[in-house]
């Protein structure tokens, strides 16, 4: 005789297992429509794959589980998907959410199903696979993804796996009816599970006493194997997953942990059918037990019903009297909840629909005040005291609510059951726990934002250094510069250059901001890595940790990147530096087009013509390969770009045609006398060849930063010829034009309040002291 | 079709509070036929007077507070409270001391507290506690027992004790000491003397003559609810246990500066009554089995404590009072261990869990 613990608290409610028990196992007719909601399991909705007009047979995938914590979806008749929309959900808030639709054709055909002899042959990675491909989830009620609770973690061996028969809630009798009907398939079901949980030491079936018949054929079924079949006495809530394993084992589940830590797994009795015919027979779940019980109706029993069998539907067909109807429940009389209306779909979980009498469950009485007679206390399971629970709640005590661990309530209703006072605490706990939830989402949230702007502070000021330092750097240069110019006054082209190149790019950042953030990307990025390694760790749930490490991956992927474009951006300063003909302060950055443009053009003009010439066309081909791959595709598909892309590949022939004769052209050693262009906007847009004639007139549309290195260079080499004098007249106005532009940017940052009104100052300022050097220059030099 | 939208559970126990009321009025009834039996009919006119007196009381209160007077006055609470109240009571006290306590255990008691549910302290003992600091001649005069009457006494007949309660007539003779008066008095005997030269004692069995066996009913009520789960035994049993104990310690051998004997203090004056009536009050008492465990400890322990070196022969009224108080400090530290948890936790420990 196995030991049997006996659990604290519990009621007797009536049973009422009788009242559909007394006709068989039974279906009913097909449905003209199904409705399959995208989520009735616990985790993500799954994923539709079939679309609005598809037909689709029984069995077939219609939707796929997204992620590990979800489940697929599986028609359970032959039909055309009608819709895919938002449909009431049977659920507590009987909100809408996302379904697929499915128009039955009668014809209930259904894909070929593969079945397979020596299933127990398979590893239990492809048995967990196939229980996974099968969309199965609890049948018991919370509707957990099966295949997740397979798969514990490899450092929790599981020693007990409880197959869970015991359906304390009054009325319900489908796992009763499947027990008496599918012994055998029980027992197969519980060796399999157990199989894929490592063979435990104890594969244990537990079974109230109050269904001597299922008990007497499944321990009939179990006979010479290692399974125990165990019954205890009657009373709710007994077949709560936490308080069954208290039962056969004595052992707790610690708070907010799983069953899986203490190495106990338990499965529904359903589920395990389900799961044996999955890998038998490669069936998904697409059907399943349900009892349909309730005074409202003519007929009580149980049916096998496909999933997404409207409610309504069902009700017809047993004869149901809306009048008669005190309320209509999806699940018992103690956990189930009211649905208001009955055109909602029978989902996995799924194993009840009552629909009672107004004498069979009448509308509860009016709440009294609470006598505090400790009624409730002596009926919870958990060990709560419900009603200082009740109290706090109504205080809004989340505190001392939280100290009275109502976070361990189980919502199983026995303290309302029996309260005298008819107080419907389940409810006030329902409500006191969600808004715990939302408090913590809320403080999760704060403490980000909180690190969020600390993290901002910090960086503000860390740039506010930086921009110091700059500052004073540049303060420094400007000096310097001065001081060559007081030494050689031609030197004040370099600056003229720099100047318009700055202006050409008003926005640039500096290369040194630029290495500092990519550096500080890629340091994040490893701390972010770092931190989830750690919780990936440490977290220990399954589900939990694929989440961690999905998102693991992806914070490698960014560490990578960001690495990539630091070593990119530090390599290219290199070729940069090398061609520091034209402008020695220009900033040279990896995101920038024209810095990059200036680079690329720069590299290009160290390259010999006549290699470059080659690479041109070697460009050119390649383009000239997609242009031509495209363009058949147009044409195969008869699009109207057809005629644009063969003009645009006729150019591109023409183009290589030009540049090959120069390459020939180049070849002879005449032409390589022919002067190099200053710049060139290759990246601006694609020129045929490289010209071979100056900068100054450009064919294409030129970029802005080539025309003011152009207009710099012209400017200083007139500024070169020029007088003195003259030079310095140049200068004075040139740089009374830039303060008038300085000034009028600066009031407009003022009146913006802008965040670089610091910078404009300075800038200004900096101005302003050159123009009157300038000007006492010029006078100097008259 | 919109159906019904309800919470769960939708099935519903049987019990209402009325229910529980129901039973508490109905287990007073040993107890109360052992008074009348040994004193008279001044219990029952105590018990009718100053349950109607609460039911007035409550609903006057409610029609003020505006509350509906019928939902409320269903739940027999107030009628409980009465009733109790008129157990404690003397019989055949003059008709204003009913008035007095019933209007106070109600009104003072109960609803300036919030009512039903809301008040910290036993609304029958507040009003039993205010009459004897302010009326004390009247609140000690019991009547005595039948067995103790002099040769050609009867007992007092019910027109007569009317008489007295609403006229003050004079009743011949009819007051007595109680066992517990008694042995308070006494400094100089033995207890075997006491009881000897006591016809109190020496007409009983265990301890006081009537006394002993109205203690019995009350005890016989007790476990009729217990039975009924109306309460658990905690309360009740740590209490008696706590009073045994006290006794047993004190005994001092029957010395004239005894403590008097176990059976004494277990089946005198409201002992039981208080066990299973007053202390069992869920509203004003500790919530769990561990806090119910040390709230009727403490009631035991002062009830002896009061009785034998305060200045009041009984004491259930201020120990229930005074273990009232001690309550929700008792609730804090006495939460049960949580399934799941390796320990029970304090109700004020903070967490962010
Ligand atoms: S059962 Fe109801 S009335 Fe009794 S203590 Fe609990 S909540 Fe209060
Ligand atoms: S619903 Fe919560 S508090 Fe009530 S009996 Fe169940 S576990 Fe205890």
């Amino acid at each position: 005789m196995t030991k049997i613990w006996t659990i604290p608290g519990g009621v007797h409610p009536e049973e009422r297992k009788e009242q559909s028990l007394q006709l068989p196992l039974a279906e009913i007719a097909l449905p003209k429509e199904l409705v399959f909601p995208l989520s009735q399991h616990i985790g993500a909705p799954a994923d539709p794959v079939v679309k609005v007009g598809e037909r689709v047979l029984g069995g077939q995938l219609i939707a796929a589980a997204h992620g590990i914590f979800s489940a697929a979806i599986h028609a359970s008749t032959s039909g055309t998907v009608s819709a895919i929309e938002e449909r009431p959900l049977p659920h507590p808030s009987s909100m809408p959410g996302e379904c697929i639709v499915i128009e039955a054709d009668g014809e209930d055909e259904h894909i070929a199903y593969q079945a397979c002899e020596d299933y127990m042959q398979l590893s239990k990675a492809e048995m967990v696979k196939r229980v996974r491909a099968a969309g199965i989830t609890g049948l018991g009620g919370a509707s957990f993804p099966t295949a997740v609770k397979l798969n514990p973690k490899s450092n929790q061996p599981v020693d007990t796996f409880i197959l869970n028969g015991t359906e304390c809630e009054p009325y319900i009798t489908a796992d009763d009816m499947l027990m008496q009907t599918r012994a055998a398939d029980v027992v197969l079901g519980a060796e399999l599970l157990a199989h894929i949980l490592g063979d435990p030491e104890r594969v244990v079936i537990g079974i109230e006493d109050n269904k001597p018949k299922a008990i007497a054929a499944v321990t009939e079924a179990a006979k010479g194997k290692a399974i125990e079949v165990v019954s205890f006495p009657t009373k709710y809530p007994s077949g709560g997953e936490k308080q069954l394993i208290q039962i056969l084992t004595g052992r707790e589940v610690p708070s907010r942990k799983l069953p899986a830590d203490i190495g106990v797994v338990v499965q529904n009795v359903g589920t395990a059918v389900a799961a044996y015919e999955a890998l038998r027979f490669g069936k998904p779940l697409i059907q399943r037990i349900t009892t349909v019980v309730g005074e409202a109706l003519d007929t009580q029993r149980n049916i096998l019903v496909r999933l997404g069998t409207p409610v309504a539907h069902i009700l017809a067909e047993h004869g149901f009297q809306a009048k008669r109807a005190s309320r209509l429940v999806m699940g018992g009389p103690m956990m189930g909840f009211a649905l208001d209306t009955p055109d909602v779909p029978v989902v996995k979980s799924t194993n009840c629909i009552l629909a009672p009498s107004k004498t069979e469950l009448p509308p509860a009485a009016p709440a009294q005040a609470c006598i505090r007679c400790g009624m409730c206390a002596e009926a919870c399971p958990a060990s709560l005291l419900p009603q200082q629970l009740y109290w706090y709640a109504q205080a809004e005590d989340f505190d001392r609510l939280k100290a009275h661990n109502i976070g361990d309530c189980i919502e199983c209703g026995a303290c309302s059951f029996v309260c005298p006072s008819n107080i419907p605490l389940v409810q006030y706990y329902r409500a006191a726990k969600g808004t715990l939830r939302q408090m913590d989402i809320e403080r999760q949230k704060s403490d980000r934002s909180r690190q969020r702007f600390e993290f901002r502070q910090e960086r503000i000021a860390r740039a506010e250094a930086e921009k110091e330092a700059k500052r004073l750097a540049r303060k420094k240069a400007a000096e310097k510069a001065r001081q060559q110019q007081a030494d050689k006054p031609g030197a004040a082209k370099a600056d003229v250059v720099s100047a318009a190149l700055a202006s050409a790019k008003p926005k640039a950042i500096s290369a040194e901001d630029e290495l500092a953030k990519l550096q500080r990307a890629v340091a994040s990025a490893q701390n972010r890595l770092e931190k989830l390694q750690q919780k990936h760790d440490e977290s220990e749930d399954a589900a939990q940790r694929d989440k961690f490490s999905a998102q693991l991956k992806q914070a490698a992927l960014r560490l990578q990147e960001a690495q990539a474009k630091l070593d990119a951006r530090q390599a290219i300063p290199a070729p940069a530096e090398a061609v520091a003909g034209v402008a020695a302060s220009a900033t040279t950055d990896a995101n920038d087009p024209v810095a990059a443009a200036i680079a690329r053009a720069q590299a290009k003009m160290s390259m010999p013509p006549a290699e470059k010439l080659q690479a041109n066309i070697d460009s050119l081909q390649q383009r000239l390969a997609k242009a031509e791959a495209k363009l058949a595709a147009a044409r195969a598909n008869d699009g109207d770009t057809v005629a644009a892309l063969q003009a645009g590949v006729d150019k591109m022939n023409e183009k290589i045609a030009a540049a090959k004769q120069e390459l020939a052209a180049l070849a002879a050693p005449t032409a390589a006398t022919k002067p190099e262009p200053a710049a060139r906007p290759t990246a601006a847009a694609p020129s045929p060849a490289v010209p071979p004639v100056k900068a100054a007139p450009k064919p294409e549309k030129p970029d802005a930063a080539s025309v003011a290195i152009a207009k710099a260079q012209q400017r200083a080499a007139a500024l070169a010829s020029m007088a003195p004098r003259d030079k310095l007249h140049q200068q004075v106005k040139s740089l009374e034009g830039r303060l008038e532009k300085a000034l009028e940017r600066l009031a407009k940052a003022e009146a913006d309040n802008d965040d670089n009104l610091d910078a404009f100052r300075t800038g200004v300022e900096k101005t302003r002291a050159r123009l009157q050097q300038a000007r006492a220059e010029l006078e100097s030099e008259q | 079709m919109a159906f019904m939208k309800a919470s769960s559970p939708h099935a519903h126990g049987i019990t209402s509070t009325a229910d529980v009321m129901q039973q508490v009025l109905l287990a007073t009834i040993p107890g109360l036929l052992a008074l009348s039996y040994f004193f008279g009919p001044g219990s029952v006119i105590n018990v009718v007077m100053c349950g109607f007196t609460a039911v007035l009381c409550e609903a006057a209160v409610l029609k003020l507070r505006r509350r509906p007077v019928m939902f409320f006055l269903q739940d027999y609470s107030a009628l409980v409270t009465g009733v109790l109240l008129g157990l404690a009571l003397p019989p055949y006290c003059p008709w204003w001391i009913v008035a007095i306590g019933t209007g106070s255990a109600i009104i003072l008691a109960k609803h300036l507290y919030g009512g039903m549910g809301y008040n910290p302290f036993n609304p029958a003992m507040v009003g039993y506690v205010i009459l004897l600091i302010s009326f004390p001649v009247e609140m000690t005069q019991w009547a005595a027992p039948r067995t103790v009457l002099a040769e050609g006494q009867q007992l007092v007949g019910p027109l007569s004790g009317l008489g007295h309660i609403w006229f003050d007539l004079p009743l011949d003779g009819y007051t007595g000491a109680t066992p517990l008066d008694l042995f308070k008095q006494n400094n100089s005997l033995l207890v075997e003397h006491l009881y000897a030269s006591e016809p109190l004692y020496a007409t009983a069995r265990w301890a006081g003559a009537g006394w002993e066996w109205v203690n019995i009913g009350f005890l016989l009520g007790g476990c009729y609810l217990l039975y009924r789960k109306i309460f658990t035994w905690h309360t009740p049993v740590s209490m008696l246990a706590a009073i045994f104990l006290m006794s047993v310690l004190f005994y001092d051998n029957g010395s004239s500066n005894s403590g008097g004997s176990p059976w004494l203090h277990l089946l005198s004056g409201a002992t039981m009554l208080g066990a299973f009536f007053i202390a069992t009050d869920p509203v004003s008492s500790a919530v769990s089995k561990r806090g119910r465990l040390i709230y009727g400890a403490g009631i035991g322990i002062l009830v002896y404590v009061i009785r034998v070196w305060g200045n009041y022969p009984d004491a259930v009224a201020f120990a229930v009072l005074l273990m009232n108080i001690a309550a929700p400090f008792i609730d804090y530290y006495t939460v049960p261990r949580t399934y799941g948890h390796v320990k029970a936790r304090p109700a004020t420990e903070k967490s962010d869990k």
